[in-house]
């Protein structure tokens, strides 16, 4: 059974969003609504890390061998400036794609073993990944006019 | 000199106690005996009472109140009766300011205007309008925004059009679309005459709004007095009279309003059949508030349970409740969240749409009403859905314009982000009317920092030479209130009108007129190759903005100056329907949700994203209401061991803003000279400070230094009136409370954070 690795590989995606979004928060923390947003938005995916931890113990010894190939690098490091800006806010909806299409797939093998629990913790973790998603979809958009357009 | 009555040391003035209608109480002051007098409104708080402007050889001597206006009934407060002395104070602007090798020198309007469009044309040609932000206000009149509206929008089509009125009144307008599709205040003031309870949340009407307190003063010297539940940190003059005052901890409002709400619940004093006909989200509100029994509320906000329970035992027995809140609510922590959760307490009790029920989600400023509806800040003319195609085409096919010609590719563009684009520099034109960001906005020494900007062009319209006017590139003289004619709205849709009454000093011109002005030199043209802009005189712009207006909720299609001249304002919607106007909205339990006519598709309360229309769409609630639930987060800020006292800040009754006209009435001036730093007598002792001592307040942003008040506030808190600045005062000094505040703002209404700042003390 291959639900250990992939359980690996989204706690690896959820661990590098909340990497990023801290690093986002603190590098653009003259945007006041960035700073914080990614800030709290952090914090939600550390506590989808939280939830995924009985789960990675519970499946753990079902673990095939090739965990290696499940893990890439999503966000290297921040940028500067309003295009700077986009670009990361981009590349973090980018990544909260990776994380609702890991926690979609569980969730199909969570119905298939009738998992109740890993159902909920599914359910409750794709709905808070998708109101990341949201407020970065608005937020860019409301910045790419400007920075794409107008900003030198 | 004669008066009525002394407003300065008598706040409120005589008690006519009452239930049911309320008697008639002239108010009036005059210096010398009028030769006549002209009709027109307060513009001195959002009340709008209406009032005659006596006039004597081209001047103003006094104001009387009008005894048949529905709002005051003949009352004025303090600011009313002696605000109007500023028109002719000494320092008026007459001429344009130019700088000029780094100083403001006399122009004609010839040369600033063609200055202001020749770089505006540049600009364009450059960068698009887009590098163009207006920052306007909430005092301006409905003729002048719909015309700021119209060539901001369909002239030049920037995005960037917002006012002050982000500081005042966003959270009101967010909370009211988000509960019942679209603005507008459900009630009317004359719900306070026959209701049975009050509930007063951050919002101390006795100082704010001194004429509608006198309506419930009133009401509490006659028969049946309501009871009263105010939420306040500090004792105010309101929170003297309440039946139960609850007084939080900064930033703790959500978590109060969540613990009243589960009371209800749990009290089963909800109208189940009301909720379940006319609502949407009740489940997950039950889920949401049922975590906060009084023992954790008291816990998190220092609220005793009983006093809770209390409150509760209040708003869940009366038959009838007037709820009420303002900045104490709109500038701190989770501003929307907490508003939306006043709108649910009448929701879930059923308690709206009739006499005796009210929601008032208030406004601070005597014409914010209409800014949200002409369209000149970040919302729509006529309470319109930016993201709905069908309402841009409307505007287009009425301003006879391409669609896309009207930016709405995102939500207008917010105050703060305006200022921050001004600061990171793709807006280099930022054009400032009748508001004095370097006193009211958050965090000054940054306001100061961005106003000063090379290569920013920063114009302002102004009646004095204020803190941002001096430091403008082009300074444009106005004509104020009593000066112009045109129209505006109160808090609760009443519509009056104000007639000029005397002429401007000098070369002072109507913001309307420097707008037109401004048109006409951009040469906006609509599709058909005609001026964009059509009228040229108020009331031709009232006209247009009537047919504007026209089927949406705000509809001014049914009223004219002439009807509203002679008697008293008249509530919006006023239309074939209803040609009275109208005192109760959603008497059908109606709301204004469809997704063809509602003005957003909604919120998500603690991102601020935006929902999408599909998704609002797939869950149409089709007149439903709609009940948001939110749970509590702390503030971003807190005290700590470097910075260990709560800071906030609010407002005194002498005083209205800045003081740019308070400060220049002599009575008011002199009853409230200066600021102060209030403490209590615990944080005092600590400190060594005793009533006068000369205190500094200092935050990560900056420090002031005032006289010290104590007493009458929670232990822990410190507290200062925002008005003081620096066009009286030595700007070295610095004494202005916004040194200390926080830039970061409500994620959904975009409205700054002014109660909550982590701060310390010492004796100066």
């Amino acid at each position: 059974m291959h639900l250990g690795n992939y359980l690996g590989l989204l706690d690896n995606s959820e661990k590098q969003i909340t990497k990023a979004f801290a690093q986002v928060s603190r590098h653009h923390k003259d945007e006041p609504d960035i700073e914080q947003m990614c800030q709290k938005l952090s914090a939600w995916s550390r506590e989808h890390q939280g939830k995924l931890v009985p789960y990675l113990q519970r499946y753990a010894e079902q673990q095939s061998t090739e965990p290696a190939r499940l893990k890439h690098e999503l966000f290297s490091a921040p940028r500067s400036g309003s295009l700077g800006l986009i670009r990361d806010l981009h590349d973090l909806w980018l990544l909260t794609q990776e994380v609702q299409l890991s926690w979609t797939v569980i969730q199909q093998a969570a119905l298939a073993l009738r998992d109740e629990d890993l159902k909920a913790t599914c359910a409750f973790c794709s709905a808070r990944t998708k109101r990341q998603t949201d407020w970065l979809l608005g937020r860019i958009k409301q910045a790419a006019p400007q920075a794409l357009v107008v900003a030198d | 000199m004669s008066e009525t009555r002394n407003a300065i040391q008598d706040i409120w003035g005589p008690r006519t106690p009452y239930h049911g209608a309320w008697p008639v109480r002239e108010d009036e002051r005059v210096t010398e005996t009028p030769d006549h007098w002209v009709q027109s409104a307060c513009v001195l708080c959002s009340n709008g009472c209406g009032l005659d402007i006596g006039v004597k050889d081209g001047r103003i001597v006094g104001v009387r109140g009008r005894v048949n206006d529905r709002v005051n009934h003949g009352r004025l407060g303090p600011k009313g009766l002696h605000g109007w002395e500023a028109n002719h104070s000494s320092d008026r602007l007459t001429k344009p300011l130019i700088r000029r090798n780094g100083q403001l020198e006399e122009a004609s309007w010839d040369e600033a205007m063609r200055l202001i469009v020749e770089r505006s044309q540049e600009l364009i040609r450059q960068h698009t309008a887009s590098a163009i932000g207006f920052y306007t206000s909430g005092q301006l009149f409905i003729e002048e925004y719909y015309t700021l509206g119209v060539l901001g929008k369909a002239g030049l089509g920037t995005p960037h059009m917002d006012g002050n009125t982000r500081l005042c009144t966003a959270t009101a307008g967010a909370a009211l679309k988000i509960s019942f599709g679209t603005d507008g205040q459900p009630g009317s003031y004359n719900d306070l005459n026959t209701t049975e309870a009050v509930l007063l949340v951050g919002h101390n009407m006795a100082s704010q709004q001194t004429v509608l307190w006198t309506r419930i003063l009133d009401r509490l010297a006659g028969p049946n007095p309501p009871q009263l539940v105010v939420i306040d940190p500090r004792r105010t003059y309101t929170a003297e009279k309440a039946t139960v005052h609850l007084a939080p901890r900064a930033g703790t409002n959500l978590a109060v309003l969540n613990g009243l709400i589960n009371l209800l619940i749990e009290a089963d004093q909800i109208d189940h059949a009301f909720i379940k006909a006319h609502t949407v989200g009740f489940a997950e509100l039950r889920k949401t508030v049922e975590k906060w029994t009084p023992e954790r509320v008291e816990h998190l906000t220092g609220v005793p349970a009983e006093k809770l329970l209390a409150a509760a035992r209040i708003l869940g027995t009366s038959k009838t409740l007037v709820s009420t809140a303002l900045q104490g609510v709109y500038q701190s922590m989770q501003a929307t969240a907490a508003a939306v959760q006043i709108n649910n307490i009448h929701l879930i009790r059923g308690l709206i749409g009739t006499p005796g029920n009210a929601i008032l989600q208030m406004n601070g400023q005597p014409t914010s009403q209409n800014t949200r509806e002409c369209g000149a800040d970040g919302d729509l003319p006529g309470f319109r859905n930016w993201d709905n195609p069908d309402h841009i085409e409307e505007l287009a096919r009425l301003w006879n314009v391409h669609p896309d010609k009207i930016p709405h590719w995102a939500p207008p563009t917010h105050a703060m982000q305006i200022w921050r684009y001004c600061e990171t520099g793709s807006i280099k034109l930022l054009w400032i009317q009748a508001t004095n960001p370097a006193v009211s906005m958050p965090e000054l020494a940054r306001i100061r920092r961005i106003l000063q900007q090379k290569d920013l062009l920063v114009v302002v319209q102004d009646a004095f030479l204020t803190e941002t006017a001096k430091l403008a590139d082009v300074v444009l003289p106005t004509a104020i209130w009593g000066e112009k004619t045109g129209t505006f709205t109160n808090t609760d849709r009443t519509v009056h009108i104000s007639y000029q009454a005397i002429n401007p000093p000098g070369e002072a011109r109507a913001d309307f007129d420097i707008f037109l002005d401004y048109a006409r030199r951009m040469d906006f043209r609509d599709k058909d190759g005609q001026p964009l802009i059509k009228w040229s005189t108020p009331e031709e712009a009232f006209e247009a903005w009537k047919a504007c207006s026209k089927g949406r909720p705000c509809d001014y299609s049914g009223l004219s100056y002439e009807k509203l001249t002679g008697g008293s304002g008249i509530q919006w919607p006023c239309n074939e329907q209803h040609p009275d106007g109208t005192e109760h909205l959603y008497t059908d339990h109606q709301f204004n949700t469809h997704a063809d006519y509602c003005e957003t598709y909604g919120y998500d309360l603690v991102t601020g994203a935006e929902k999408q229309p599909e998704e609002y769409k797939a869950n149409d609630p089709k007149g439903n209401a709609i009940i948001l639930a939110a749970d509590y987060e702390p503030p971003h800020e807190e005290p700590d061991a470097e910075y260990p006292l709560w800071f906030t800040t609010g407002r005194i009754v002498y005083h209205f803003h800045t003081r740019t006209k308070t400060g220049r009435a002599r009575a008011l001036q002199e009853a409230a000279p200066e600021g102060f730093v209030q403490l209590s007598a615990e944080d005092a002792a600590r400190h060594g400070i005793a009533a006068g001592d000369l205190v500094t307040v200092e935050s990560r942003r900056g420090k002031v230094t005032e006289p010290a008040r104590i007493g009458d506030i929670e232990p822990g808190l410190v507290f200062m009136p925002f008005h003081y600045g620096y066009w009286d005062h030595d700007e070295h000094d610095k004494r202005a409370a916004n040194e200390l505040t926080l830039t970061e703002w409500d994620p959904v209404s975009k409205q700054p954070h002014f109660k909550y700042a982590a701060v310390r003390i010492r004796k100066a």
